[in-house]
């Protein structure tokens, strides 16, 4: 082979993230040292992030099928089927570490690389959702972060065209060193014309399409495969630059040769690039691949195969095109302005054989680069049962009036406005319900179907057990979708761990990967797509163990309204309606908002979730949606009943008169997180009581709408107007560096 | 009404627009590609949509207004046909010359969506026949670069004739700082131009058309313009 390339030494191997051991496993697979760029590639196809070596085994227990999936996990985005011919593609995706290093542009390629894997099958984005972990307001960094990333995720979705309809933000010191950026992108498809990544046919055209290559996000997939050190902004040059431009333009020119039936398989260029969208199609097709470099189109002379193949440019795609239509498809690449070149064809073979100034570069067998990754089990440890935190131990702090107005304006549950004002969430005219509500609403074309999406989990409940905190974000997501009168359906999960090395993290990774096994299960509310990034930690000089996030395993939930004009909001609606409490109340403050930001105690087991009561609970209320009976519905969550009142009513500017059951103390029935439970008002709530009685459905009636207050028994009033300055305000005055 | 909708790369609310235009007229739009040199014949109204023009790298709408199809466009404009140009249609049109001024970024230095009031200044145009004078809509704007100004003798004139045609304001009509979220002179939406056939304004009509989607604000513009159409038919 080529002569130029370095020799390969056990310190280069350990700059490209291989293990020894993994190393001799390539020796053997191959039965010679590698070349340099062979060393890249398998670095590409062998790091974490890629290879899912980690997490494999543990992800294989979810469940992935229904009769309304038509692809779960292991394409580029998991797809559903909605009825009249349409499926929705979606998944979601993190782009944590570049977002930490470079906030714009990170946080900018990960909607661009997930609106990618939704068009990339056929289908045409319409709607994005994002979940944002940041560190403590304290730390110095966070606000210039949350600026940094917002702006990059409104400046690409904007300018590719696509609403940003919802999404959640959290604030928490563990996030300090490594913020989390998780995007999610929902398209719509006929269900007969979905595309995927698997060649077929031996000698077709793979055709290169889209930007130029150049020397961007070299071993970003690779970076994003360890924890950070001190050293984090050094890193700044693996992050990819984002064109949204050129995206819009890929997406017009994909769905038009799709539609004019040129494509035989398609995949985006994302993480390892050319690498791993080349062995991809290859693989999965039985099929060898030959790449040609000196065909690739370069935005810079000099480029090296090694370069090349693991340049993570953005906005590029791979295609095999049917022979008989490429001048067709060139064509229509011309006309967008975008790049066409044919760089390859399919073999019979099964090698990847990579050309370039008239050398074999790399010369592997094309299935082992995927199937022979390393898999491992890696030991775990569960951690200690926390114990349960008992109402009568917790000493109200504050009057409850008091700690609601704290709640209301406090970083992790003030309004989000300043977050979504800056993303274009009503581009399409198809947004029926925006941000602010339990999940956004988007019609389905025409109508009169339409779509429900949210994005949920709760960290610190997976940290204190993650079986529990599992199963309560999937149960979250799904409450989310009900609570706007949407069927669940299908979900993606984006598992945010730290260093699965480390034995405790692996216990967090499997304990939450059981937990949503278990409310995927239950809740008839499969798996069909997601992402798993795992070194979410930093090491600060002078100590030994990094320091690991709060395991985030973000859901992201999808669900179908039949009649789009039917979906509950949740403000409430007019005076003198009954509010109604559904689903049962312990008073439980374990790991509750009140019990970390009123009472400065971050302990207790988290709420546990009843599956059975979730399903009950949530289907009860669907159907009082869908009976147009209720006229508000909000989900009760984060910060507990009060919190979830006092939303509806700043949501509506009407306030509330409201009683407490005696057999609570009042703190713990107020700011509880108890789940499965939904406040709804009624206009007359006679019937309703009955027939929760009849489906065992525990119902509390609440009080009655009215006035401008928020008027509970024994306590100061609350004028909503107030509430709201409260709930609107600290957000824009923490950004603008007021609070 | 015929109407011709103009797409260059990067415009995004093409697809909105041809929805408001169909939905209200009855007639789709033709789509045109900005590399043409032509309107299709017996065009009666050009709308330049909104989005991103060539991702709008450079100065917002600079690159779009010199492409190919404009010329066609400002020769529409100079015999009298009527233009409709929404967000970034209003850049192009300021660069093209066919309105005064320019929109500068957001006074906040952040884009911005979200409802706005307007109040429709005048009701004698094709453009706000759909609408009275003074009343006040409500429509969704969602830009990072519409802050309005213009030298002070072009702003003079344009209060002068009349030109304005729309205006943020207070959802009482008023006009006050606090309801200008974009920082425009004198709260400016949107002008006409001399003769009073183009008009560009920021906000979009377009995405409140329907009542079952909440709101249909939008929707004077559009069955304004089909009237003043039927009406010269």
């Amino acid at each position: 082979m080529i002569s130029n390339e370095p020799a390969i030494t056990s310190e280069l191997v350990a700059q490209h993230g291989l293990k020894p051991d993994e190393y001799e496993r390539i020796v053997k697979l191959i039965g010679r040292v590698p070349s340099f760029t062979e060393l890249g590639i398998f670095s590409a196809m062998w790091n974490e992030h890629c290879s899912y070596k980690s997490s494999r085994i543990h992800l294989r227990t979810l469940p992935t099928k229904a009769p309304w999936v038509i692809q779960g996990p292991g394409e580029n985005a998991g797809v559903i089927d909605i009825g009249d011919g349409l499926a929705v593609v979606f998944k979601m995706e993190s782009h944590n570490h570049p977002s930490y290093i470079e906030p714009y542009q990170g946080a900018a390629t990960g909607v661009g690389g997930i609106l990618r894997d939704v068009f990339t099958m056929g289908a045409r984005p319409i709607a994005c959702l994002n979940a944002l972990s940041f560190g403590d307001p304290k730390n110095p960094k966070t606000r210039s972060l949350v600026a940094g990333v917002v702006a990059g995720i409104g400046g690409y979705g904007n300018s590719f065209g696509v609403p940003t309809v919802g999404g959640e933000l959290r604030f928490d010191r563990r996030y300090d060193g490594n913020i989390l950026v998780n995007a999610m992108a929902v398209g719509l498809a006929d269900a007969d014309k979905i595309f995927y990544s698997a060649a077929s046919g031996v000698g077709m055209p793979i055709v290169y399409l889209g930007s130029k290559t150049g020397r961007d996000g070299i071993h970003g997939a690779t970076m994003a495969s360890a924890e950070f050190g001190a050293d984090a902004e050094e890193k700044r040059p693996t992050v990819q630059v984002g064109d949204p431009f050129s995206e819009k333009l890929l997406l017009e020119a994909c769905l038009e040769i799709m539609a004019k039936g040129c494509v035989i398989a398609i995949q985006d260029m994302g993480a390892a690039g050319l690498t791993s969208s080349a062995v991809e199609m290859g693989a999965k097709g039985d099929l060898g691949v030959t790449l040609d470099l000196d065909n690739v189109p370069c935005r810079e002379t000099g480029m090296s195969a090694y370069e090349m193949m693991l340049s993570e440019s953005q906005e590029r795609m791979l295609m095999v095109l049917k022979p008989e239509k490429e001048q067709e498809a060139e064509a229509i690449f011309r006309k967008w302005g975008l790049d066409f070149a044919i760089v390859g064809e399919t073999t019979p073979t099964k090698r990847f054989i990579v050309r370039h100034g008239g050398a074999v570069m790399a010369d592997l067998p094309i299935k082992e680069l995927g199937d022979k990754a390393p898999l491992y089990d890696r030991p775990s440890v569960a951690g200690g049962k926390r114990q349960i935190v008992q109402a009568a131990d917790v000493v109200a702090a504050l009057p409850i009036a008091d700690a609601l107005e704290k709640l209301i304006g406090s970083p992790d549950l003030c309004s989000r406005r300043w977050v979504w004002e800056q993303y274009d969430h009503v581009i399409l005219g198809n947004t029926v319900q925006r941000p602010g509500g339990d999940a956004a609403v988007v019609r389905v074309e025409a109508g009169p179907k339409a779509l429900a999406l949210t994005a949920d989990v709760t960290p610190r409940y997976c940290e204190a057990d993650p079986f529990e905190g599992g199963k309560q974000a999937v149960a979250e997501a799904w409450r989310n979708l009900t609570a706007v009168g949407a069927r669940p359906l299908a979900l993606t999960d984006n598992l945010n761990f730290g260093n699965p090395e480390r034995p405790e993290i692996m216990g967090q990774f499997i304990g939450c990967v059981r937990g949503i096994g278990e409310a995927c299960r239950a809740l008839d509310f499969p798996v069909v797509s997601g992402n798993v990034s795992l070194y979410n930690e930093t090491k600060y000089p002078g100590e030994e163990l990094g320091r690991a996030i709060l395991p985030t395993p973000t859901i992201g939930g999808v669900g179908l309204i039949d009649e789009f004009t039917r979906s509950a909001t949740i403000a409430f609606k007019a005076e003198g309606e009954a509010i109604l409490l559904v689903g049962e109340t312990s008073g439980w403050l374990g790991q509750s908002l009140y019990l970390r930001d009123i009472c400065g105690r971050e302990e207790g087991a988290p709420p546990p979730v009843d599956l059975a009561a979730e399903r009950r609970h949530g289907d009860f209320v669907r159907a009082l949606i869908k009976d147009g009976l209720a006229t508000a519905v909000h989900d009760v969550s984060d910060g507990g009943l009060l919190v979830a009142l006092a939303e509806m009513a700043i949501a509506s500017g009407i306030g509330a008169v409201l009683e407490a059951p005696a057999a609570i103390p009042p703190h713990a029935f107020w700011f509880g997180e108890d789940q499965a439970r939904y406040v709804v008002t009624l206009k007359d709530p006679g019937p309703v009581l009955q027939a929760a009685r009849a489906a065992g459905v525990p119902v509390t009636r609440l009080g009655a709408t009215g006035g401008a207050i928020l008027a509970l028994a024994e306590e100061r009033p609350l004028p909503v107007g107030d509430l709201k300055r409260r709930f609107e305000g600290w957000l824009p005055a923490y950004m603008s560096g007021a609070a | 009404m015929k109407s011709a909708v103009i797409v260059f790369p990067g415009i995004n609310r093409e697809r909105d627009m041809a929805r408001a235009l169909s939905l209200i007229s009855g007639h789709a739009p033709a789509m045109v590609w900005h590399a043409e040199r032509e309107l299709p014949r017996a065009t009666d109204l050009v709308v330049i949509p909104g989005g991103f023009s060539y991702g709008d790298y450079l100065r917002c709408g600079a690159i779009a207004a010199r492409a190919p199809i404009m010329d066609a466009v400002r020769d529409f404009a100079d015999q009298g046909g009527l233009v409709l140009a929404v967000c970034n249609g209003f850049q192009i049109a300021c660069e093209a010359g066919l309105l005064p001024g320019v929109l500068m970024r957001n006074s906040q230095l952040r884009f911005i969506c979200r409802d706005v009031y307007l109040r429709v200044e005048r009701s004698d145009t094709p453009f706000t026949r759909g609408y009275n004078a003074g009343q006040v809509i409500r429509v969704p704007v969602a830009h990072g670069e519409g802050n309005y100004i213009a030298d002070g003798e072009t702003i003079a004139r344009l209060e002068g004739e009349g030109r304005v045609a729309f205006r943020y304001s207070s959802p009482d009509g008023m006009i006050d700082p606090n309801w200008n979220h974009n920082g425009a002179m004198n709260a400016i939406a949107g002008i006409v131009n001399e003769r009073g056939n183009v008009l560009g304004m920021m906000p979009h009509p377009e995405n409140h058309i329907e009542a079952a989607m909440g709101r249909t604000d939008g929707r004077g513009l559009f069955a304004g313009l089909v009237d003043h159409f039927n009406l010269a038919a």
